[in-house]
């Protein structure tokens, strides 16, 4: 029961994204479609879920004073194994996301999971606070990613879902659409939350 | 004459047309969470420039003289983040030493340019835009200085905010994050700069 609460207080009580409005740079520069969500989301989970199981493996061989250095180490070495991987398979989705692969490295959800989780519990549970928390920054993404996709291209995933005469607003891929439709967002969430 | 036309070029390209927060997303934890105060965030924006400045410089000679040679350019993303991290650290021993009025400024910032990704984003930038090494510099430079532009604005921005009726829900971080989309809006304008 406790491995089911780790993992899903992730996906929305505690969204990365929504909630704690952690990792910004990349939720707002890679959600102008939703294949680019899902492919960003897919890299973070896979680097936060192995830099978990390697932070709560080495916890308590780490001096308390380097320990920060020391996950930096962790995490940027998944994701070069990213990186390099995406590059040979997937280069497409590589391209578009550019510098935001090795910029995993600083997003603050990844670090913040190994700071605050992995470092103080089992392996077992970090595994799966490290999926719910990247599945939860997905789902962010995907959300913020369709708005965007279908008001300024008239598409989802890739497929034409508006009817033949719609215009695309095309700021909502720009980036003020980017900020405006997080803002609004963020704000409706506020707004359910109170009531 | 014809270099420092292409150096005013390089200026107003990344420092406007590019701006490093409104145009490429990198460095908005920052951006958003620094600016609360005008004060602060003057005192954030000169961090950066220094901690930018120093790390492009780095960061290249590392990359031109170490990583290339030795063929191990798939470890640029850990290198550059050791690299910055103990730039960090180094620039926050040196100036505690001998400014400690400036220490006392800038002290609590520098911790928090580590994870900052403007300055990850900046280093990468340079190797991929393949630029020489006062380029590189002098990208550095400017791209700190369109940081703190944004941020001071903002910080303007937000100080008058606090005093304008803002619906309960949207108080905080949604307005921040309309407030962007707009600066990011007039921004867009820049885009139009043919050079």
């Amino acid at each position: 029961m406790k491995l089911t609460k780790e993992f899903s207080k992730g996906l929305i009580k505690e969204n990365p994204v929504f909630v704690m409005a952690l990792g910004l740079c990349p939720t707002l520069a890679v959600t102008t479609s939703v294949q680019n969500a899902i492919g960003m989301g897919m890299a973070a989970t896979f680097v936060l879920v192995f830099s978990n199981i390697f932070v709560s493996l080495v916890k308590n061989f780490i001096p308390e004073k380097i320990r920060i250095p020391s996950y930096i180490v962790i995490i940027a070495s998944f994701v070069t194994i990213v990186d390099l991987t995406m590059n040979a398979f997937l280069p497409e989705i590589h391209k578009s996301l550019g510098l935001f692969i090795p910029l995993i490295v600083v997003n603050c959800i990844i670090l913040g999971r190994a700071e605050a989780f992995a470092s103080k519990n089992n392996t077992i549970s970090s595994i799966f606070d490290g999926l719910g928390m990247g599945l939860g920054f997905t789902l962010a993404l995907i959300v913020i990613g369709g708005i965007r996709e279908l008001l300024g291209a008239g598409q989802f995933f890739g497929m034409n879902v508006m009817s033949a005469g719609y215009k695309p607003i095309l700021i909502a891929i720009l980036a003020p659409g980017a900020f405006l439709v997080m803002g609004l967002l963020m704000g409706l969430m506020n707004l359910t939350k109170r009531k | 004459m014809e270099l420092i036309g292409r150096i005013f070029a390089l200026a107003i390209a990344t420092i406007f047309v590019h701006n490093f927060v409104l145009a490429r997303f990198l460095g908005l934890c920052p951006y958003i969470g620094v600016s609360k105060k005008l004060d602060s965030a003057l005192g954030m924006g000169m961090a950066v420039i220094f901690v930018m400045t120093l790390a492009s410089t780095f960061t290249w000679l590392i990359q031109t003289f170490v990583l290339v040679p030795l063929g191990l350019e798939f470890l640029q993303t850990i290198a550059f983040i050791l690299t910055i991290a103990s730039l960090v650290q180094l620039v926050e021993m040196v100036i505690q030493k001998t400014a400690p009025a400036l220490y006392k400024a800038l002290g609590v910032y520098l911790p928090l340019i580590t994870t900052n990704c403007a300055v990850l984003g900046v280093a990468i930038l340079n190797i991929n835009e393949e630029l020489n090494f006062i380029g590189a510099i002098l990208n550095g430079l400017f791209a700190g200085l369109g940081f703190t532009l944004v941020l001071v604005l903002m910080a303007g921005i937000r100080e008058r905010l606090d005093k304008a009726e803002v619906p309960a829900s949207m108080k905080g971080m949604p307005i921040a994050m309309i407030v962007a989309g707009s600066m990011a809006l007039a921004f867009l304008g820049f885009s139009g700069l043919n050079i």
